[in-house]
């Protein structure tokens, strides 16, 4: 980048000056709701951000701490009357944050070197890492290293980051998919499938269950073994150029002329994903097609209610009465079942009483509903499931604290959006809560196990495929 | 000029350092409210807790003649909590405990930054109702809408908020704290002082206790949407409905840009082929409200209503209200300053006044989006325009100057509801005539003879 350079100042000034400081954001902004700060706010920022664009600010230490203190979960955007795009504004600020080297310190510049610059560069090494991890819960020294109080050794910031280790799953999505899967029936769609990388290493099984259930639904589905990470986590944490080499590399892999879809079933990745254009818009070899790329980028819930889901003809049964494919060998693979029971066995979990109906919540991921605002068809498809009460969440659009990589950079601010998450999750008496996103996902899980929960953690396509799953065993 | 070190260690000894914001980036997150094309830079921010906070903060500032400006939220329209240079802003959002809700008598006893819309949610849920709904009720202050007597949606039929305000405990520049008011549905002792701090504006003293009135909760209502191919038309309706003695609780109107621009936001269907829109809503008692609304709907489509739509049930009401609600601030899809005014005229002379805002948005060539509380005759012409412009912005200016002359002249006011603040300092000598504006001055010297309370603002001394 040449030395004039500045992501703000050369942003089209109407972005910042669309933000007529209205206030009507106030109130959906979880760190503003918190803090009561102005400058935790949406207004707040992006008036900072002007300042900056004006020269009446330089790009501060105190500026780059405050714009990696927003969730970037984009309710503001949701609220906005007047269409501010805080989404492109939030990222042309933490690039400029990271270009200008405010918050530079060693150790933040080898943890962001190594999994921004490195490991999520290349699949192969995060499956690497991944495997490691796996051979460290398989063999049970996760287990025993925790029985024996040797993490209590750990700083107390370690020990909890150690408790928020995900469980890998025991197969990733090359070892569960094959890179072709007919469709059930009469083939209508040739759809592409993305594994993702957080989604993949965690709940391969969600990837499966995602390209059964296309299938059901007509899909031939093409999930080649070799992918790359979306780069959503660079985009939303400045690192423009390697976001830019992601998309170009993801746009190469699946030409999107060949597809009538490409799926994606986390929430933060499909907001990044359709958003391609945007990225490489100074590149002319590329914006055609990512211009395409866009356009057929779609979640598995907006999909299926686009061609019509199937309903299942079965009443979806209880993982008690019909325990998820793969997760029948005892102990170990029930720890590894994307359908993770927190605080029970599945045994434990016995679900209703036959006939009664089996109630569900849902949980909103942000960038499933503020950033791809698909909001009402992961509730169509959990309503088409025949036996499934769903129960509205209260705030089910408040964000739960993940936020990409949040929970792990501001784990005070997380824990207290989590613990307002439980809480609702709580007073609904559901026993499953369904939601669109792996860090979400890993995010509930967490919580729940700390507040003592039972409760299944889920993502809503897993209880389609379970209904269908149910079908063939009628 | 920057607060002395010691002010600030004195005030972070009141409130505690945790509640005094000095840093840059603080400051420029206050510098504005929610009125377009005003900036200013505040010394200090000071978040009070308790009265008592503000009294000590009040007596430092006296004894220092250092300027303070009260705010809740900052979504005012006028920029009536607008920093002056170098002031100490004394935010009260975190004053926000509703302390009691007195349902033998009606009353709610509240903090000045508890929201609007938590206080329509707390009588909600004891059965009763908070009429006062201005646009931004949703983060807007209780202590916000004293200050600038804010009207809404629901002015018509129920009134403003000076109809709600029974009683109120404000601290005086000096540091002494007043109460004004009480529980009584009849009191006459003395001058109605809590009447003079109503729409004050924060220039008389600091509101930190406000007692409202509540009322039973509409067993029923209905809510309406006509649209209209001539605005005329839409203007004829009102005034029919109101000559047919009807009074809606709501009769609000959008004309076609405010359609649009609110339509790409809420998406909740309105009719986009349209000139002008009226959302029309009654309620009370079942058997009246199903008089009403057929009266109303008859009204319409006698003036030609291309399509008169009822809500099918409460929620689409509350999404139509919602989405008129968002009006202003949807406007600014469209251009990057959008200015808004609130003239007002008497009910009669709507359909003439609407009629010459279209004329001056043409003879200054600029661009305009109308909306407003029709059934009260509080428009909202807003002019769609660039701050970066010196020589639009000129124009309208211009263009106001006209526009406010003529509410004036239609026996109207110069803000329905939003407040003198900065926005409208310069029409009021005119308007209020010299006699009211000496004994404003008066008043105000009377109450806060250093000059300390939002300087600058609604009048100079």
């Amino acid at each position: 980048m040449s030395a004039g350079h500045s992501h703000l100042k050369d942003l089209d000034y109407s972005v910042v000056q669309q933000c007529m400081h209205c206030g009507l954001c106030l109130p959906t902004c979880p760190t503003y709701d918190a803090t009561k700060l102005e400058r935790n706010s949406p207004r707040g920022r992006i008036a900072l951000m002007r300042a900056i664009a004006d020269d009446r600010l330089d790009v501060t230490k105190a500026f780059g701490d405050e714009m990696y203190f927003c969730l970037g979960c984009l309710a503001c955007q949701t609220a906005c009357p007047a269409g501010v795009n805080y989404a492109e504004l939030f990222e042309h600020a933490r690039a400029e944050i990271e270009e200008k080297k405010v918050l530079a310190n060693p150790k933040r510049n080898f943890i962001r070197g190594f999994t921004v610059g490195w490991l999520f560069m290349d699949l192969r090494r995060l499956e690497f890492l991944g495997k490691a991890l796996r051979l460290y819960q398989q063999l049970g020294l996760q287990t025993a290293m925790r029985r024996i109080g040797l993490m209590r050794l750990l700083p107390r910031r370690l020990q909890e980051l150690e408790a928020m280790t995900p469980n890998v799953c025991a197969k990733f999505s090359v070892e569960l998919i094959a890179p072709t899967t007919q469709a059930t029936g009469v083939k209508k769609y040739r759809v592409a499938m993305l594994t993702g990388c957080a989604q993949d290493l965690t709940f391969s099984d969600v990837n499966r269950d995602t390209v059964e259930v296309l299938a059901q639904n007509g899909c031939e589905v093409i999930t080649p073994a070799e992918q790359s990470c979306c780069g959503s986590l660079h985009a939303h944490n400045g690192e423009w150029t390697l976001a830019q080499q992601l998309a170009r590399r993801n746009i190469d892999q699946f030409p999107p002329e060949q597809f009538d879809a490409i799926i994606t079933n986390a929430g933060g990745c499909g907001s990044h994903l359709k958003h391609y254009a945007k990225l490489l818009v100074d590149d002319p070899a590329y914006l055609k097609r990512a211009e395409l790329w866009d356009a057929k980028v779609k979640d598995i819930h907006e999909w299926l209610v686009e061609i019509g889901i199937r309903k299942p003809s079965a009443p979806h049964l209880t993982p008690a009465l019909s325990p998820p494919v793969g997760s029948g060998e005892g102990e170990a693979a029930e720890r590894r079942s994307p359908t993770r029971l927190v605080n029970q066995t599945s045994q434990e979990h016995a679900g209703p009483e036959a006939g009664a109906p089996f109630v569900v919540t849902y949980h909103e991921s942000c960038h499933l509903t503020h950033g791809q605002k698909v909001v009402s068809q992961p509730r169509e498809l959990l309503r088409a499931i025949p036996g499934l009460k769903l129960i509205e969440l209260p705030e089910a659009s408040w964000c739960c604290g993940s936020a990409g990589i949040y929970n792990l950079t501001q784990p005070e601010m997380a824990g207290q959006l989590l613990e307002r998450k439980i809480n609702h999750i709580k007073s609904t008496g559901a026993t499953t809560v369904a939601t669109g996103n792996p860090g979400c996902l890993l995010q509930l899980i967490n919580g729940a196990a700390k507040a003592g929960l039972k409760l299944r953690v889920v993502h809503p396509i897993t209880l389609l495929a379970e209904a269908y799953r149910a079908e063939n065993s009628q | 000029m920057p607060l002395a070190n010691e002010l600030i260690a004195k005030l972070a000894s009141i409130v505690g350092a945790e509640n005094v914001l000095t840093s840059k980036e603080d400051l420029i997150a206050y510098s504005f409210d929610g009125t377009a094309a005003m900036q200013a830079m505040p010394s200090c921010v000071v978040f009070a807790l308790t009265t008592d906070h503000v009294v000590k903060i009040l007596k430092l500032a006296n004894q220092t003649k250092t300027p303070i400006v009260t705010r809740g939220s900052g979504t005012g329209l006028s920029g009536g909590s607008l920093p002056s240079a170098d002031c100490i802003v004394l935010c009260l959002v975190k004053m926000n405990r509703i302390l009691e809700l007195d349902s033998a008598n009606l009353t709610i006893l509240v903090e000045p930054g508890v929201t609007t819309l938590a206080v329509f949610d707390a009588a909600t849920a004891a059965g009763l109702f908070y009429p006062p709904d201005p646009g931004s009720m949703k983060i807007s202050t209780i202590g916000g809408n004293v200050a600038e007597n804010s009207g809404g949606l629901r002015g018509l039929k129920y009134g403003i908020t000076r109809n709600y305000v029974m009683g109120l405990e404000v601290v005086l520049p000096d540091g002494e704290i007043l109460w004004t008011g009480n529980k009584c549905v009849k009191d006459v002792a003395g001058y109605s002082l809590r009447d003079l701090f109503v729409g004050s504006e924060g220039t008389l003293g600091v509101v930190t206790k406000v007692l409202l009135r509540l009322i039973p909760k509409p067993a029923a209502k209905k809510t309406m949407v006509a649209t209209f191919a001539q605005m005329d038309h839409a203007a004829q309706t009102v005034s029919d409905i109101i000559a047919a003695q009807i009074i809606p609780c709501t009769l609000e109107f959008l004309d076609r840009t405010t359609i649009h621009c609110v339509e790409d936001f809420a998406k909740v269907g309105l009719p986009l082929d349209c000139e002008a829109l009226l959302l029309m809503e009654t309620d009370g008692h079942p058997a009246a409200v199903a008089e009403e609304a057929a009266k109303m709907e008859e009204c319409a489509r006698k003036n030609s209503a291309m399509e008169v739509r009822v809500a099918k049930d409460e929620a689409e009401a509350n999404k139509l209200a919602t989405a008129r609600r968002s009006a202003f601030s949807a406007l600014a899809r469209l251009a990057p300053t959008t200015i808004l005014e609130d003239a007002t005229v008497p009910r009669s002379e709507l359909a003439k006044m609407i009629r010459f805002v279209a004329a001056i948005a043409k003879k200054y060539n600029l661009r305009v989006g109308t909306f407003g509380h029709m059934g009260d005759g509080n428009l909202h012409p807003t002019f769609l325009t660039d701050e970066r412009n010196k020589e639009e912005m000129h124009r309208v200016d211009e263009a106001f100057k006209e526009i406010f002359g003529e509410a004036i002249r239609l026996g109207g006011t110069i803000t329905g509801e939003h407040g003198i603040g900065m926005a409208k300092k310069s029409f009021l000598p005119k308007f209020a005539g010299d006699a009211q504006m000496r004994v404003m001055r008066e008043l105000r010297r009377a109450l806060d003879p250093n000059g300390i309370l939002n300087p600058g603002k609604m009048f100079d001394q």
